[in-house]
């Protein structure tokens, strides 16, 4: 397969369970090593990248201990040591950078509060605001928003969309749930079996009668089953 | 040494114990909070029993027991961290080999010495009261290197705790790390072994942890609450085994003991807010 983020782009990789959505990804952040091909991130391979701090990770879920005495605050502070270094103290424009990312996903009030207080949309905004810490270039997120309700979807777009276009980050979101990002996407790839069956505008999948919302149920044919009758 | 120190500190020889008690106190608690948050609560157990085969290589052979205990619990310490990191054995499982190894190694030395002597005693029981001002100060040295390493590195350590994939994309070395708190651990369980003994030391490595989380709020006051519990509990162990003709270090472990229980059924960290005040700003 081939296919790029350019700048501030807004990209959603989307497909059935097992079409390697998940490798991929591991492959973009350097937790794997490809098998074959060339990957490049910011002109390096993702496991020899030096500036750590241009990758912005939040995961499917917190995989935090049960009842981990730790506060809001702290986790998303952990966000800056890509970017000061591991072993140096926080400064003035790191704690800034902290207030700003909790402000950004509204857990501004939450800072205090230990992270198993929390609901899980709570949480997962409390990750995507140890990403933001980072300030990062490029933003990748595996299934955020899976199992989180209507209204933290809302919120979770807002917070996304407003800080990509704010800080010109490139976003890749790998998602099986589009709803609530769709009007704000550049581009979806669609992937199966290892390969990119779909890539384009949004409105371009839609018109094949894809909806963006649930993808499980309704992929058509050509996306869900192998065969070489994809029509781009 | 003789400091002015009021009852029942005013003795040299529990002067001497309670430096290297509250040296213990303070440490082993630090590195507790970070094995009990990654469920390796027994570890330092495991460590204690490979210190004791080294411990008693070095009686067997004549060399100083705490360098030989310390190189012991350091390579077993690696060892175990590399069967877990490289997937070879389940945490506990990599536990079980390292702990059941150390205690045979060191049946299989003492056995070779003749009899388990009152020095191996000393040891696996621990023995303060007869710490030596030399033992107090390698104990000193030991603890200094433990807390200048957690000072530099547990903002590091707590974002390995808090994802450890995370932290690998942010490029912080893992593996480094999980070796640094497993070497740390080693150390501790060396530092400790003459104040509460190899059998007894891991306890203060979780016992103050799991009172401590109980009432603070946040992960940097529970380093903090919980080296002072282990302080407290040091110093109320040491005074009862004075008073009372108590073993000191059970008396020490009980009086951490003791503290989980009252932090077990206390409302919980909604009572302690004024330990959150020093998270805002770090």
């Amino acid at each position: 397969m081939t296919f790029s983020v350019n700048d501030g782009e807004f990209v959603a990789l989307t497909g059935p369970n097992g079409a390697g959505k998940s490798t991929l990804l591991r492959i973009l952040l350097g937790l794997l090593p490809p098998l074959g091909g060339t990957v490049e991130v910011f002109g390096a391979s993702p496991r020899d990248l030096r500036d750590r701090w241009r990758i912005g990770y939040v995961p499917q879920r917190s995989v935090l201990p049960d009842n981990l005495p730790a506060t809001v605050e702290e986790v998303v502070a952990t966000g800056r040591l890509a970017r000061r270094g591991w072993s140096r103290r926080p400064g003035a424009v790191d704690r800034e950078a902290v207030s700003h990312a909790l402000e950004s996903v509204l857990v501004d009030d939450l800072r205090r509060r230990r992270m198993h207080e929390l609901s899980g949309g709570q949480q997962q905004r409390v990750l995507i605001a140890k990403a933001f810490a980072s300030e990062p270039d490029l933003l990748i997120l595996d299934e955020p928003v899976a199992g989180v309700d209507a209204d933290s979807q809302r919120r979770f777009r807002d917070s996304l969309v407003h800080f990509a276009r704010s800080h010109g980050t490139a976003v890749l979101l790998v998602s099986h749930e589009l709803g609530a990002v769709a009007a704000d996407l550049d581009r979806v790839l669609v992937l199966r079996q290892g390969r990119i069956a779909f890539d384009g505008r949004p409105e371009e999948l839609t018109a094949t009668g894809v909806s963006l919302g649930v993808h499980r149920t309704d992929l058509p044919l050509w996306l869900e089953d192998p065969g070489p009758t994809a029509p781009r | 040494m003789n400091l002015a120190l009021p009852w029942p500190f005013e003795r040299d020889y529990m002067q001497l114990a309670l430096v290297a008690g509250v040296v213990v106190g303070v440490c082993a608690p630090l590195i507790g909070t970070f094995l009990v948050q990654k469920r390796m609560s027994l570890m330092g157990d495991g460590i204690g029993h490979v210190a004791f085969a080294g411990v008693a290589a070095g009686l067997v052979f004549g060399v100083w027991p705490i360098g030989t205990a310390l190189v012991a619990a350091v390579v077993g310490a690696v060892c175990i961290e590399w069967l877990r990191s490289r997937g070879r054995a389940g945490g506990d499982l990599a536990l079980a080999v390292l702990f059941y190894s150390g205690i045979a190694g060191g049946v299989v030395l003492t056995g070779l010495a003749g009899s388990l002597d009152a020095s191996t005693l000393t040891y696996l029981f621990g023995s303060i009261l007869t710490v030596a001002p030399a033992d107090a100060l390698t104990i000193a040295v030991l603890g200094l290197v433990i807390l200048l390493a957690v000072v530099m590195g547990w903002r590091a350590l707590f974002a390995v705790i808090v994802d450890e994939e995370a932290a690998r994309v942010a490029g912080l070395p893992v593996e480094a790390l999980n070796l640094g708190l497993a070497g740390l651990t080693a150390v501790t369980v060396v530092a400790g072994m003459r104040v509460v003994g190899v059998l007894l030391v891991a306890a203060m490595m979780v016992l103050p942890v799991g009172a401590a989380q109980r009432v603070a709020r946040s992960f940097r006051a529970t380093l903090v609450v919980a080296s002072g519990i282990g302080t407290f509990s040091v110093i109320t162990g040491l005074a009862a085994a004075r008073a009372f003709g108590l073993a000191p270090g059970g008396a020490v472990v009980l009086v951490a003991a003791a503290c989980f229980m009252v932090a077990a059924v206390s409302k919980g960290p909604a009572g302690s807010r004024l330990l959150t005040s020093g998270t805002a700003r770090r």
